[in-house]
């Protein structure tokens, strides 16, 4: 995915693989030689960590589908058969439903990383908005997942989320009775839940291979945001970053293990434990974590469309990211007020998944209220005005020397004087 | 391809040929099969026979006391049966329409003033709504505390509209028929 391969097999057998379907060469290319900035930090071994977790949530999930019913009167009795019966099938489930959840904590690191780093600006927007994308299928697949188990929080989530689409006006209640192909959550929803449970993850799949491309091509962005502009500020992926990366994956498996072996049920909600009834609603219902910030800014607005307005527009307007953020600075290392308002940001949506997680009473709906608009406010009035009124600070003038210091890095100066002229310049 | 120089059909003197003919008919046979194609694909998701077979439901009110609700299920749903007293269909007949969000008299809503049918699901986003709840007595919803009245319509929270009144009918004094 970085134009032209040097890949030249020395095995006979490979060489005559290679000139008819040049995969390994692509691999090479792309996951071996690939030049990567030379000062990445831990944050960028998310994207490898993600990678790592859809295989995981595919491998899991295919084999928990061989065991699996989904008929509404089997399926909540086929998930405790897998759970008691079938070799290894408690830990199997536990892996892909915890698995969802080291998944979504893996993406929201990475996007936030995107988001401090400004990872979104050009040449990288299509990158970010293939991000979002699948983001987006995540979050289908992530919810349409958690309704197979046919529990009451299963149920009544698919309900309440499905019920959003009858806030379209005029057809709206007839979508909905089409989503639901009857006149309630029923059978063929969860038929249909299913089958597109199981096709998603692929379609992941294959925008996660526009992403990557996407992302090979101007190559990964970098803690201070200044382009690679010579040889010295790169280093190939392997062995260095497939090491480090290999590292952190250790690291977030052995927290992932935790999660599994001790407390599996942690993230999860124990009337899901309830088999599903038609008849009785929750107490409570809420939804999983990683969706407490969309629920609590639905519940926020006090109009029904205009609560669903709020939860879909939060999403789609990142997507929106690189033209909404007018400075011409890549990294909030560099833009001192930006980088507070960003961790107010952050704090603002862990803000409202709290408020997400709590009964809509009192404190907590002004509090989700003030939240919301405060989202928003961020996106579209502070990050445009930000990049007119803020003064950055200087930006080192290559990759090499924000690392070793400007006088070991003096033997590329003019060659990055050279560069300099197509990159963002920074005046005081 | 190069087909500016070629020459095709009758020739560029009048502008269209027997290709651009070809293109567009084909384009068009092709837009028409590729609808006819998609409708099965989306309409197959839309209830199916077994499910609209299921659309009626006859149920006995006589065992039902006055202050009862007997929730039934109908189409998958709950539907509230509610034996009203005389002063719940008083407070329900006295309301002002001034005070309703959305605006129905009770008489609208019944057949009978002692028995309330409405289908149990929270206009809003779909929930049970547990009844003798709420500052009216009526129903009121634990998810996102919408209340509704003893005539089922919503007085306060997020729901936008009064608790459906389904299609019935009294087939004698003691049988109702949904549906």
């Amino acid at each position: 995915m970085s134009g032209a391969s040097t890949y030249v097999p020395k095995n006979p057998v490979l060489r005559w693989f290679e000139s008819r379907l040049p995969i390994v060469g692509l691999v090479h290319s792309s996951f071996v030689v690939f030049p990567n900035p030379r000062n990445l930090n831990y944050f960028w071994t998310f994207g490898g960590i993600l990678a790592f977790m859809l295989v995981c949530q595919i491998v899991t999930g295919v084999v928990l589908a061989m065991h699996y019913t989904p008929e509404a009167t089997l399926a909540f009795a086929s998930v405790e058969h897998i759970m008691r019966d079938v070799n290894y099938g408690w830990m199997l489930r536990y892996i892909h439903a915890n698995g969802a959840s080291m998944f979504f904590i893996a993406v929201y690191i990475h996007i936030a990383r995107g988001m401090y780093y400004g990872s979104y600006k050009a040449p990288r927007e299509v990158l970010w908005i293939l991000g979002l994308i699948i983001f987006l299928l995540m979050m289908a697949t992530a919810f349409m997942g958690y309704v197979l188990p046919w529990g009451q929080m299963s149920f009544w989530g698919a309900k309440v989320i499905t019920s959003l689409f009858s806030a379209i006006p005029v057809v709206g209640d007839s979508i909905t009775v089409w989503l639901w192909g009857g006149y309630s959550v029923g059978n063929a929803t969860l038929n249909r839940f299913f089958s597109l449970h199981y096709l998603m993850p692929f379609m992941i799949a294959g925008v996660v291979v526009l992403h990557i491309w996407a992302l090979h091509v101007p190559g990964s962005n970098n803690p201070v945001g200044v382009e690679v502009k010579s040889k010295k500020d790169t280093l190939p992926f392997h062995p260095y970053f497939t090491v480090k990366d290999g590292l952190a994956l250790s690291c977030f498996l052995v927290f992932f293990a935790y999660f599994v072996f001790f407390i599996p049920n942690y993230l999860g909600h124990s009337d899901n434990y309830i088999e599903a009834n038609p008849l009785v609603t929750p107490a409570h219902i809420v939804p999983e974590w990683y969706f407490l910030p969309y629920y609590a800014m639905l519940r926020a607005v006090p109009s029904k469309l205009g609560g669903v307005c709020a939860l879909f527009g939060s999403i789609l307007l990142l997507a929106f990211m690189p033209w909404l953020d007018t400075s011409r600075i890549r990294s909030s290392n560099f833009r001192p007020i930006y980088r507070v308002f960003l961790f107010i940001f952050f704090a603002d949506v862990f803000v409202l998944g709290y408020c997400g997680s709590q009964e809509p009473q009192g404190a907590i709906v002004l509090v989700s209220q003030v939240a919301t608009l405060w989202y928003f406010l961020h996106l579209l009035v502070i990050t445009p005005l930000m990049g007119f009124f803020e003064t950055p600070r200087q930006l080192p003038a290559s990759i090499t020397e924000a690392v070793l210091g400007p006088r070991v890095a003096g033997g590329s100066g003019s060659f990055a004087a050279a560069r300099t002229a197509a990159s963002p310049s920074v005046d005081g | 391809m190069s087909t500016a120089t070629a020459n095709h059909g009758h020739g560029p003197s009048d502008g269209v040929t027997r290709r651009d003919m070809l293109l567009i008919a084909t384009g068009a046979v092709g837009a028409v099969g590729v609808g006819t194609m998609v409708w099965p694909l989306i309409s197959q998701m839309s209830p199916d026979a077994s499910t609209l077979a299921l659309s009626s439901t006859e149920i006995d009110i006589s065992k039902i006391e006055p202050g009862q609700i007997v929730t039934v299920k109908w189409r998958g749903n709950p539907v509230f049966v509610r034996h009203r007293t005389p002063k719940e269909i008083k407070e329900s007949e006295d309301t002002p329409l001034s005070e309703l969000k959305d605006p129905q008299t009770d008489a609208q809503r019944v057949q009978k003033p002692e028995w309330l049918i409405v289908i149990g699901i929270c206009t809003h986003l779909g929930c049970v709504p547990l009844g003798h709840d709420g500052p009216y007595d009526g129903w009121k919803c634990p998810c996102h505390g919408s209340v509704y009245d003893v005539s089922g319509r919503i007085r306060s929270g997020p729901a936008p509209l009064n608790l459906a009144v389904p299609t019935y009918a009294f087939l004698s004094d003691t049988k109702v028929k949904i549906g």
